[in-house]
Formats: structure tokens, sequence, C-alpha cells
């Protein structure tokens, strides 16, 4: 998985523009739910066993690998720390943002 | 080819006829033998469709949602409770733009338990956003069918057959049964502006907020006002092919009539005796058969209505607190175009028979008085 | 970014595909397990895949009109409806020429276990082919948290308050679907991903309703912290609570996971705000009908013919 791009959003002008039935034209990472945060995740790749387990568990498909290592996509982690929680070897630990 | 057939079994060879590719459908009186047939003809494949034998009407509509959203034509049958437990997913299909088209024969609603005929149970539906055509005869019904689906799929918007119980539904008349090869000329497969699949994944019917959800029924709307110059059009074609017309209304001896009778379904065919009758004894008399009652036809009702002295509403159905229902639809349609007064008449609720002594006691009441003598005429109840 | 170069030629120990089907930008609180349910589910099923999602938390996790979360396409369908939705999806497709597409029924315990279960026993009975998948989360928590019948016994609702927590069990969908002598029933936990990929592999070459469900926690309507969604999935195990098993054609069972030595309930319990008001003695009669279940389970396995 690669590093995703956040996307535009999708106005209607007039009823013209708009499909006959409510049916979805684009996705969904235009909506950066990165600003959903209190506490990131910040990963120190020097103890990092490359075990694919933050990745795996990651409810908000914001960790990618790059490198064959993972990296957090802090435009749309959420924070919840699932991630630090299963770490095996505690190579990742929340931070609280900067308000 | 010429054949007798029962009003339901008229609607089965509508659908076959459309070539209907899903069909889903749960069994209900007075509507068993529109499901049986279609049994039979997929299971001698006569008929190349899947039948999904559902555990419910509301199961059968929803089977018909999913199948219409992947492209196939679809068709169902069911009879007023089935009918009502539908109706969620009655506005489904016309929020979804599924054009379903549905057979329904009217029975009153329970309790107590009626299999008679009354309209109780499609005019409760009148707002679920569906094309609803009355039929007044077993070839009307087959043919509706046919005409419905090119209606309905042009639009994207659902249609219902709707029969009258056992004066139809199981009444064998003559029909002609036309060849298949001539329908697929006036039908051609279903070619949906949207459908479902992988190959361009779209989310269908999800979360829509204040910003859309106003404009998609405008558009809905905006469709709708489309379908009576289509339904029109499309009887003409089908005239041109088969030799049979069918339109929004269907007027009877309305060019010099003084007292115009407005029907729907079967009871048309009963007012056109009272009509005859009375028109040897020297009365102008004419009769108005709404066929469509969605859209409602306001040209085609102003433009008959309005010549006449008197117009008597019959309605098989009530609106509770308010008067009967198409009497309402007339009165609206006549508002600020014509002040012929309109009388409004109630009878033959679950199943009551409307016979010509019936028209004779309408008829002489609405000659009788200058405008209506009360909100709601009730002809043969017994008070 | 400042790779450890030693490491370098190591190439990550991945137990999934990397394929992803869900992207980001979803609606789900954090911590929500029913997204990581839909992860892996289309990881195993792919692109060519169609969804009924009846009203639950997904019609609104995977986002609003005009958007979409997911690569493949959705028919948001009537809250009753997910099962018959699916099915007469499948015929359309087929009639239509597409008989490739995996057509999957995806609903919440509401959906499942109350409201849908009429359509989903019609469709099970006619073993209509579609995958039929409950995430559950055990309670409606699209509607803020009321008690369904897949509500475990004892738990907090907003309709369940402590002072009357439900008293009665979580029904027993499972075997309420072996019953119907379906070709597969498993369940499936998202602590367990590997497993979850291979049931979900195993009935993608099944024909025939198949029906598999998720143990979904969810933090918001749970009371638990986000980040503890994993390790509850586990205890769920760990204790029995959730067993994972299979069963095919209604009669033969299959325990998956079989603890060395079972967990007490009450460490699942007690990490959960939504069970923190329970007393010793419910506990222990939480713990009686955790051990009768699992010793039925077992006797379902052993009793099952080869």
């Amino acid at each position: 998985m690669k590093k995703q791009q956040p996307t535009k959003k999708i106005i209607f002008h007039s009823e013209k523009e708009m499909p006959l039935a409510p049916y979805s034209l684009g996705s969904m990472l235009h909506n950066r739910t990165g600003a959903w945060r209190n506490i990131r995740p910040e990963i120190n790749l020097e103890n990092c066993i490359q075990c694919g387990i933050c990745w795996k568990f990651c409810p908000d498909v914001a960790i990618y690998i790059e490198n064959e290592y993972p990296v957090v996509d802090y435009t749309y982690c959420k924070g919840c720390g699932l991630c630090a929680e299963e770490c095996p070897v505690k190579c990742i630990t929340m931070v609280e943002e900067e308000k | 080819m010429r054949k007798v057939l029962m009003g339901n079994h008229a609607l089965s060879y509508g659908a076959m006829l459309s070539r209907v590719q899903v069909v889903a459908a749960y069994p209900i009186t007075p509507q068993t033998q529109v499901v049986e047939l279609l049994s039979e003809m997929c299971a001698e494949k006569i008929l190349d469709a899947q039948f999904i034998k559902v555990e419910s009407e509301h199961s059968a509509m929803a089977a018909c949602l999913g199948a219409s959203l992947a492209g196939a034509r679809t068709f169902t049958a069911t009879s007023a409770q089935g009918l009502a437990l539908m109706h969620e997913l009655l506005h489904w299909a016309s929020g979804g733009r599924l054009p379903v088209v549905l057979g329904n024969i009217n029975r009153a609603m329970a309790p107590g338990w009626s299999i008679w005929t009354d309209q109780n149970d499609s005019l409760s539906q009148r707002d679920t956003g569906w094309m609803q055509f009355y039929c007044g005869s077993n070839q009307e019904v087959l043919d509706s069918v046919i005409q419905a689906f090119k209606v309905a799929e042009k639009l994207h918007i659902p249609a219902m057959i709707i029969l009258d119980a056992f004066s139809l539904s199981h009444t064998y008349e003559i029909v002609d049964v036309p060849d298949q090869e001539k329908v697929d000329k006036f039908l051609p497969p279903f070619q949906p502006k949207f459908r479902l699949t992988p190959d361009e994944p779209h989310a269908f019917g999800g979360l829509t907020s204040p910003e859309h959800y106003f404009e998609l029924r405008y558009k809905l709307q905006k469709d709708m006002e489309k379908a009576p110059a289509l339904i029109e059009e499309t009887g003409q074609e089908f005239e041109e092919l088969f030799g049979r017309k069918l339109g929004l209304v269907d007027p009877y001896k309305c060019d010099d009539a003084e007292i115009i009778l407005v029907t729907s379904g079967t009871t048309g065919y009963t007012a056109r005796v009272a009509v005859d009758h009375f028109r040897e004894k020297g009365l102008k008399v004419g009769n108005l058969r709404i066929r469509v009652l969605r859209p409602f036809p306001f040209e085609k009702v102003q433009s008959i209505l309005s010549h006449a002295k008197k117009v008597a509403v019959i309605d098989r159905n009530i609106s509770y607190g308010h008067h009967g229902i198409f009497y309402q639809e007339v009165k609206s349609a006549l508002y600020g175009n014509s002040s012929v007064p309109v009388f409004g008449y109630i009878t033959g609720l679950g199943g009551r028979d409307i016979t010509l002594n019936t028209f004779q006691k309408i008829i002489e009441e609405t000659q009788r008085n200058e405008t209506p003598p009360e909100r709601i005429s009730w002809i043969g109840v017994k008070k | 970014m400042n790779h450890p170069q030693k490491k370098k030629q190591n190439k990550m120990r991945l137990t999934l595909p990397l394929e992803e089907y869900m992207h980001s930008g979803h609606l789900a609180c954090q911590g929500c397990g029913a997204t990581l349910a839909m992860r892996y589910v289309l990881k195993a099923l792919g692109q060519r895949t169609a969804l009924c999602i009846p009203a639950c938390c997904w019609s609104v996790i995977d986002g609003p009109f005009p958007y979409s979360s997911l690569d493949v396409p959705i028919f948001h369908c009537a809250f009753e409806t997910a099962a018959i939705s699916a099915a007469g999806l499948k015929a359309g497709l087929e009639m239509v020429g597409d008989h490739e597409t995996q057509v999957v029924a995806w609903a919440g315990d509401g959906g499942t276990f109350d409201i849908g279960i009429q359509a989903l026993s019609g469709v099970a009975e006619r073993n209509d082919d579609i995958i039929y998948v409950c995430y559950d989360n055990e309670a409606y928590m699209n509607t803020g948290i009321q008690r369904s019948s897949a509500t475990p016994f004892g738990a907090w609702t907003t309709t369940t308050p402590v002072k009357h927590y439900k008293n009665r069990p979580k029904k027993d969908i499972d075997a309420i679907l072996a019953a119907h002598r379906i070709p597969y029933v498993a369940t499936a936990n998202i602590s367990y991903p590997e497993d979850l990929y291979r049931k979900v592999l195993k009935a993608k070459n099944i024909k025939g309703t198949r029906f598999i469900h998720i143990y979904a926690p969810c933090p918001s309507g749970w009371k638990t912290r986000p980040e503890d969604t994993i390790k509850l999935g586990k205890l769920a195990v760990q204790t029995c609570i959730f067993p994972l098993f299979e069963v095919e054609e209604g009669s033969t069972w299959k325990i998956n996971i079989k603890p060395r030595e079972k967990k007490p309930v009450e460490e699942y319990l007690m990490r959960q705000g939504r069970f923190r008001h329970l007393t010793a003695e419910a506990i222990a009669l939480i713990q009686e009908e955790v051990d009768r279940r699992w010793a039925r389970l077992l006797k379902y396995e052993e009793t099952s013919p080869l």
C-alpha cells in the first residue's frame, strides 16, 4: 500500500449536475480525519522489527509501508493508539498533539 | 393468439412477454394465480427468469430492488396486506429510481379480513412516487404491463398495474396474446442509465444531507411530470403495432354529456351500461375512466370534464376524515379551471357489488341536486 | 525518512495481502472494530465484490452521498433487507451476465439478530448464493447504544440502564443459522485477522448461503479505550465468551482456538465500562453460562460426523 492522496470535494451547483439517484461519485479521501487526533503515534524505526502488526491493526488505513518500514499517514490517522498498544517491541509512542 | 385468460394470468403473460428477468413474489389471495403461472413458465423455461420465492412481500420488493439495481428487468405481484407490507420499499424503489413493475390486485384492508375488492390498498400508496395504472379489462392488464415497462425504464420510475379482485383478477375474458417478436420490437431490453457493477463501483443510496436530498426529489417530480406525455406517446406506438389504444384516461360518450360519471377500474364498464341505459331514456350521460392516477392527467381531466354540467365521481375507497380519493383528485384538477359542480359518491367498499342499480341511484341524486347535498354521499350503505 | 541501515534488506513480514479496498477518510470512531472487519473481509474477497449494507454503523462509516470509502460497489438497503437485497442483487447480476461478482450482505447485529432475521432465514432456507457477514458490536451503536438481542447478559446500554441491565443472554445466532443447514457458518474476530481472512477465503469458494459472524468491539458503545480494541477481541476468545468455530452443512462443528487455560470472564468484563456495575454474583452467573456454552460447543465438535 502506498501513501494515499487526498481528493477534492464534490460540489453540485445545480440539480442538473447531480445523478438521477443518490450514488457516490468520489472518495472519502477528501476528508482529512487527522484533524480528529489528540495524540499522535511516533514510530521509532531503530527498534522496529518490521512485523507489520501496526499496519495490520490500523482501522483507518493510516499506516502505509515505504521501503519495508511502516509510516504513519498523519493526514488521516485519528490517533486511536491501537498501533502503539499492539506493537510487540513498544517502538511506537503516543505523543500529545500541540494545540 | 387469442386466449381465454383470467386477469391474474393476463398479468403473468404481460410479464412473460416483457421478458422479465427476475421475479420475486409471495402468495396472497387473490393474487396467487399470477405467481403460480410465472413459476410454471420459469420451470418450463418458457420464461428465462430467476424466480425468488421469498418469505414475505417485504422481501419480494427488496429482492426486486437489488435485481433492478443490477440492471435486470424485475416484476412482482401482490395485494392489500402484502402491498402495505411493501410500503417502506415502495419509497425505496422510486427514491432509488428503480423501474420495478408490480401487479396489485385491489383488495380491501383488514380488519375484518376481506379478500374482496376495494381501492384503499393501492391508494394508500399514492404518494410513494410510483406510477399507478388502474385497469378495466384483462386485455388492458396484459397491454399495460408491457407499456408500463417501457415508460418506467425510460424515466427510471416504478409502475403499479392495478386490477380489481375477482371482478377482474378471477374473471375470464378473451385476450389477444401478442407475438413475442412483436413485443420485442416494441420493448427492447432494459438499458439502465446507471447500475451496480464492480466495473464502476458506486455506493447507492448513502446518507443524503439536506444539501442534496431536496434536489434529488425535485428531479423525481420533474421526471414524473414527463410521464403523461410519454404514456400517451407509448400508447400510440403500441396502437400502431397492436391495434389497441390505451391512454391516460378512457372517455366514453363524454363529448355531449351533461353528467359525466368518473370511475376507475372495472367500475367503468358497469358505468358504461348505465350510460347507455340513461341515454336511451334521453339523459345525456358519459363516463370518464381514469386509467392513470399517478401521474395525474390534469389536462385530460380538465378538458373533458369542464364541458359537463355536472360531474359525479365514484370512489371505491375513502380517505377517512376527508372524502373519496378520486373525488379529491378530480376537484383539485378542476379548481380554478372550471366551476362545474362535482358530486362525490362512495360505494362498493369491501367488495360490495357495484351494479346498474348503484349507478341509477348516483345518476338520480346528481340529477336531482344543483350542488352536492352532503360532503359524502354513501350509496348502498344500510344506514 | 531515516531508515535504520542495518535492517534495510529485511522485508516486512506481512500476514495479510497488501491490497486495500477500503481507504482512509471514513467516518468510523477511533479504534472501531467494524472498520477492521471490513478491511479484512475485502482483502479476502477482492474488488469483484458487491455489498448490501442496511442501516448500521457502516451506512454512516462509508461516508455520505456523493462519496464512499470503498472501492467496491454498495447497495445501501433497508434495515430488514440485507440478506434478501443481496440475493436479489445476485439474481439480477446473474441475469445480466455477471456470474463472477461475489455478493455480500454486510449488516450489524441489530440488522441480523433482530430486524433482519426473517429475511436472513428466508435466504438461508433457500440457500441463496450470498455471503452474509454480521459484524457484531452487541448493540444498536449507530442510533446511540440501545440494546439488541445480541447484547450480552449484564451489559449496560442506553435502554438497559445499570439498575435494569440486560437480564437475558445473547441470542445464539450461529446455532440458528447452523440449524438452517447452510453450507458454512463461521465465527471470526478482528483480533485474529489471519483466521478471519482464511474463513472469508474459504467461504468465497463455497456456493450457497455462507454466514460469517464477526466480533467487532465498539469503544464508544462499550465504554472502552480505543487502543484496547484488539486486546478485548483476544480476551473474548481466551475467556471463551466468543469462541472461534466453523460449522459445515449444519452438522460438522470445528473449534478453531481452544485456550489451554480459559481466562476468567472478569478479566474481559472489567475492562469495559458497560459491565463495570456488575456484582461478584452477576459475574459468577456469567462465568457459569460461558462455561456451560463452552462445554456444549465442545460436545458439538466431539459428536460431529467426520
